[in-house]
Parts: C-alpha cells; structure tokens; sequence
C-alpha cells in the first residue's frame, strides 16, 4: 500500500508551512486597516441622504463646485509630479558619482521626516510677504512690493509638494540609477556613444520602468494633498482640491456618506493614471538591468 | 573581415596612474605592432585592468602618453578612440536583441544601414551565433554572451581589441573553447588585441608577446617560450608555475652551472643573470622534479601525499629543511616514504636571493 506523506508535509510542498503563519499578522492589519474600511466606505457611498442609490456620485458630478476638484487637483498634482520626476534624474545621475552620498541624502530626507505642516510653517515665513524670499527679490529691484505673493495661492502649494515630494522621487530615482551596471555606460562609450546617445539609448530605456512606478507613487502622494492646500494655499478658491472637498462634506456638512463618495471618485482618478502609466511600461524592457553573469 | 583601419603600431610611453597616493600602474612603456597578440599577466591588484582601462580610455592617465602611430589618444574620450572592448561581465545592454548589441557601434557611427546589416551579419556569423540573432542577452547562456560581446567589439573594426579577464566567468570546458576561438578571431581579423588575464596558462596558450605586471610595475616583457624557460626573477618565475623553492647556499660554480649545498645534500642548476652573494634559490616546476636515486644531486625528502593523475603521479613532500616540495612520481609512493628528489641541472633555475 503506498504510504501518504503526513499532512504537514503534504501542505508544505504546496508551498504552506509554519513560517507561512508570520504573514499572518500583517494580513490582519491589511484587512483592519485597508480592506475594511474601503469596502465600508464604498458601500457608504451608495447610501445616500436621499435614500437613491447614486445620489452622491450624481450629486458630484452635477455641482461645479464639487466636480471642479477634480481638474485643480490634477493641475496641481500632474505638473508638480512631473518636475520632480524629471529634475530627479539628472540629480540622481551626478549624485550617483558622489562620495559623500549619504550627506546629501541626509539632507534630503529631512523634509520627509519633518512632515508636511512643519514645512508648510516655515514657508510661510519664508516667502510670506515679509519673508526674506520676497523681500530680498524686492530688495535687488526685481519686484515691487506686493507684486508676487507665494503663498496663499496655487504657487505656495505647488513649491510646498516640490519641496516634500522631491527627496521621495529622488531617493526612488537615485535607486534605480545605481542600479544600472557602470559597465553597460562604459561599454558603449567604447563603441563611439557620446553622453547623450548613451543616456537616450542605455540609461533610459533601462530606467523608464522604474521612473513609471516612481511617478506613479509621486502622483498618489501629490493628488491626495491636504495640509499644505489649507495652509499654504486658497482653500476656498483656485487650490480647493479633492480632498477639501471630502473634508468639507464628512465634517462640515456632516454627509458621511457623500464625503465616502468623494473619496471614492478620488480613488478613481489615481487609479485611471496609475494604470495608464504601469501599462505603458509594457512597451519598455523589464528585466534586470546589468549586462550578463558576475 | 580583416581590419580596414591601416595603422602600424600602438605605443605606450611611460604610462601610468595614481590614486590619490596610491600607484596603481606606474612606466607602463611597450610597443605593440599591428596583428600581435599581447596579453598583461599578474595578480589581482597587479594594475593589469587599470592598464586596459587607461588605453580604453575608460581611466584618465596620470603620466605618460599612448600613441596610434603618430596620432596621440591619451587625451580622447572613450567614445572618441574607437577600441573594441570586452568586458568581464561582458557588459551587454538587457534590454536589445544581439543583433541590436552587436549593431550598436556602428549605429553609433551612422554607418548606412544596408552596410550595418552586412557588418552585423558578419560579426554575428563570426562567433557562431546566427540562430541566436533575435534573442535578449538574459536568454542566452555564459558561453554565448561571452561571444555576443566580443562580436559587438569587433563589429566596429577596431584596430584594437581589448579584453578584461574575459574568460573569467565560465566554466573549464568552455574556456578551452573560447580560447581558441579567440585565437581563431585575432588572427582573422590582423588587428592588435590586448587580454587581460590573471591565469598564466591562458596567457602562455594565447598571446605573442606577455607583459607580467607586478604592484603596478612591469616585472617582464617577453614571449611565452621566453617566459616559461627564463623568468627574469623569482616572483615571475614562482608566477610561471616554479612552485618549488628551496633556499641554499652556492657551493661551487662552472660557468653558469652552480652547485647549492641543501641541508647536507647538494643540487645543480643553472644561474639566472649575476649571483653575487652566497644565497641562493632553486626553482623547479613540479612535472621536473622527480625521484632520484642516492647517487645523484638532489633534496632528502618526506612524502606527505600523493595523487594519480592518470599518466603518472603528483606528489608532495617535506623536505629535510622544512619546505614542502612537489613532485611528478611514475609509481603509488608510500606516505612517510623517505626519497631523494632531483631534477635535471638545465631544468633548476638559481636565483640570487631577494631576486
């Protein structure tokens, strides 16, 4: 009679053991913390006041005022992603070369750690209207008083999502340039390649991966923007972004249920461009980037 | 597809490179003619691929100047001297076919496409590799990107082919091969290659001309007949495989013959340039030392192990004064056995001590 592995065993080859329990905690988490209250907002969202099931979403998308969100998000989000994506990778790449790397990036993490409404304190110092910033731009003659404002604006958001989400695309991007084999620049400098054909031909095919995911999570960050969008910007006006508007509706109107919508819309919006952007990674090479075994 | 780039000779003068206060490579001077094949020999660290990367141009030089005939390329860009090169890891860009790596140079330097193809074409058949065309070098084994590389380095027909311990990676079998394809590529193409390699068989198998390197330092420039028969110092003959070295002291001489007193027992061998002192080592490669009988010169001897290796035997033994010795035996010795090992006196070199 042919004798059976014992149970434990048997699960073990499909890949089931005791180790497989730690991730046990974590999933846990995951389910309290993210899939429960998603799918409790969700289903919020379809329980409108009015007792319809598409209220909210009709309501939304109905009201300019709601609906503009949207595009001023994006107006914020998409420009202020793209500059720190691309001023990103020319820094990466001399820091790259650097001995003191890990000064700098010291430096650039503070930011990160000191966390948005620290940032957003000391911008409006300084370049408040009596900040040094203006006041030196005033001083050398450039401008008359008055003339700029920096904060209190669309402008003092943006530099506030350049300043905070810089050091993440840079460390992201610093990451994957160092991950590219110096070997593979050498080689084709060795076969006529000046700077720039290698960097158009070597470094960015094998980094375009890498810069989607980078711009994907810069983008996630910046469109869910809200301390700096208060503090630092017109709230009311020309930076009342997605998530005021959620704000507004959960606990100024008190409609749960519409602010659960809102969010939901705002979801969407990422997702529309975070799949837009992983799916034309497709047309890039994926696969490690070093030239052969060793 | 012999090398359309006529030139005569590539010439180092005094070449060399520091590191801060380090001296990686320090009067690297050598003349290299069109069609050799030399190869930089030495230990890691030796400053061998400092070398290579200082004419690649991949590393500025300190000191000293690279000429192409009369054309000096010290002061060009990598990009701009046109060197074919193979690297240790060989170096292929993941994400393009072979064709495309192979292609690169040329596509580089807007070589019309029909030409490019044939070239490309050519380089690929060169190495063999024809069916693989298509394929992204993650798809191929050690052995075929080794050839991929080397077909884009000669693709651009360089009048120079530089190789970095290219061999390094694969396995014993295949290295064998490769050496003689890299041979059989060298001698079609008539240009210069220069080969990197810390693997003394390799470079005695491969090259016209071996330069043993040293601390940075050139230790010796010669052929490998030259080199096997007549290492100009201890350090390079223990690096041409002299792995025995028995320290003595001279007890007469004729000529060139010199008789060393060993621990009681007397050997003879021949002096390599002036011993002007009293001590001396004896070098011998194991395949010439073998036992001999009590009436002959030679070293008393215990043996310690022994091995068959299919025509005959290898062995090692201590010696009376304490240093272990190998040897070549043509029957199963003994462990514990006492022998006298002995050489023939043209197969013993002598050199001064500290040499």
């Amino acid at each position: 009679m042919e004798t059976r592995l014992p149970l434990s065993l048997r699960l073990a080859a499909r890949g089931l053991d005791g180790v497989t329990l730690l991730v046990l905690p974590a999933a846990l988490m995951l389910v309290a913390l993210f899939i429960y209250p998603f799918g409790y907002g969700l289903w919020l969202s379809f329980q409108p006041k009015d007792g319809s099931l598409l209220g909210n979403y009709l309501k939304f998308f109905s009201d300019a005022f709601l609906y503009n969100t949207i595009g001023t998000t994006l107006a914020l989000a998409l420009p202020v992603t793209l500059i720190n994506v691309f001023t990103a990778v020319p820094v990466a790449f001399r820091v790259r070369k650097m001995k003191n790397q890990r000064v700098l990036t010291t430096i650039l993490v503070v930011p990160i750690t000191l966390g948005t409404v620290l940032v957003a304190e000391g911008m409006l110092n300084y370049f408040g209207p009596q900040g040094w910033f203006i006041r030196a731009l005033v001083s050398f003659g450039w401008f008359s008083p008055g003339e700029i404002r920096l904060v209190h604006n669309y402008w003092g958001v943006f530099l506030s999502l350049v300043i905070t989400g810089f050091p993440f695309t840079f460390l992201l991007t610093l990451s994957y340039v160092s991950g590219i084999d110096p070997a593979l620049e050498q080689a084709a400098a060795t076969l006529g390649a000046r700077a720039a054909a290698r960097f158009r031909h070597i470094f960015l095919p094998l980094l375009m991966p890498g810069l989607a995911i980078t711009f994907c999570l810069a983008f996630v960050q910046a469109y869910s923007v809200f301390p700096s969008a208060v503090l630092l910007g017109a709230p009311a006006g020309p930076t009342r972004v997605i998530s005021i508007a959620a704000y507004q509706a959960a606990f100024e109107q008190y409609d749960y249920p519409l602010a659960s919508a809102i969010a939901m819309i705002m979801g969407a919006v990422q997702l529309v461009f975070v799949i837009a952007v992983l799916a034309s990674r497709r047309l890039f090479y994926r696969g490690p980037a070093a030239g052969g075994k060793g | 597809m012999a090398s359309n780039v006529s030139f005569r000779s590539l010439r180092l003068d005094g070449v060399g490179r520091d590191f801060g206060t380090m001296t990686a490579l320090s009067n690297l001077t050598l003349e290299i003619a069109r069609g050799e094949f030399v190869a930089l020999l030495g230990p890691s660290g030796c400053g061998k691929s400092t070398a290579l990367n200082c004419i690649a141009g991949l590393l500025p030089t300190t000191h000293g100047s690279i000429w192409l005939d009369d054309r000096r390329i010290d002061t060009l860009a990598a990009e701009q001297r046109g060197f074919g090169m193979v690297f240790q890891n060989y170096a292929l860009f993941p994400h393009m076919t072979v064709r495309s790596n192979v292609g690169f140079g040329l596509k580089m330097r807007n070589v019309p496409k029909s030409e490019a193809d044939l070239r490309v074409a050519q380089a690929i058949a060169t190495v063999r590799l024809e069916s693989q065309a298509e394929k992204l070098p993650g798809q191929l084994s050690g052995g075929q990107q080794q050839r991929v590389a080397i077909a884009r380095a000669i693709a651009i027909d360089p009048p120079l082919v530089l190789m970095d311990e290219p061999l390094s990676n694969l396995d014993a079998k295949l290295r064998l091969e490769m050496r003689q394809e890299i041979r059989r590529i060298h001698q079609n193409l008539g240009c210069i290659t220069i080969y990197v390699t810390h693997d003394q068989e390799e470079a005695l198998s491969l090259a016209d001309r071996i330069v043993v390197l040293r601390d940075g330092a050139v230790r010796q420039i010669g052929t490998p007949e030259d080199l096997y028969a007549r290492p100009a110092s201890l350090d390079v003959a223990e690096f041409m495989g002299y792995r025995n070295a028995i320290h003595g002291k001279v007890a007469g001489r004729r000529d060139k013959v010199v008789s060393l007193a060993v621990n009681g027992t007397t050997l003879e061998g021949v002096a390599q340039g002036e011993i002007a002192g009293d001590a001396v080592v004896a070098v011998i490669r194991p395949d010439d030392l073998i036992p001999v009988s009590q009436t002959m010169p030679g070293i008393e001897a215990v043996v310690e192990a022994i091995e068959f290796r299919g025509h005959d035997f290898f062995g090692s033994a201590r010696a009376v004064g304490g240093e272990e010795l190998f040897f070549r035996a043509k029957s199963r010795l003994a462990m514990g056995e006492k022998l006298r090992l002995g050489a023939e006196t043209s197969r013993v070199l002598v050199y001064p001590k500290g040499a």
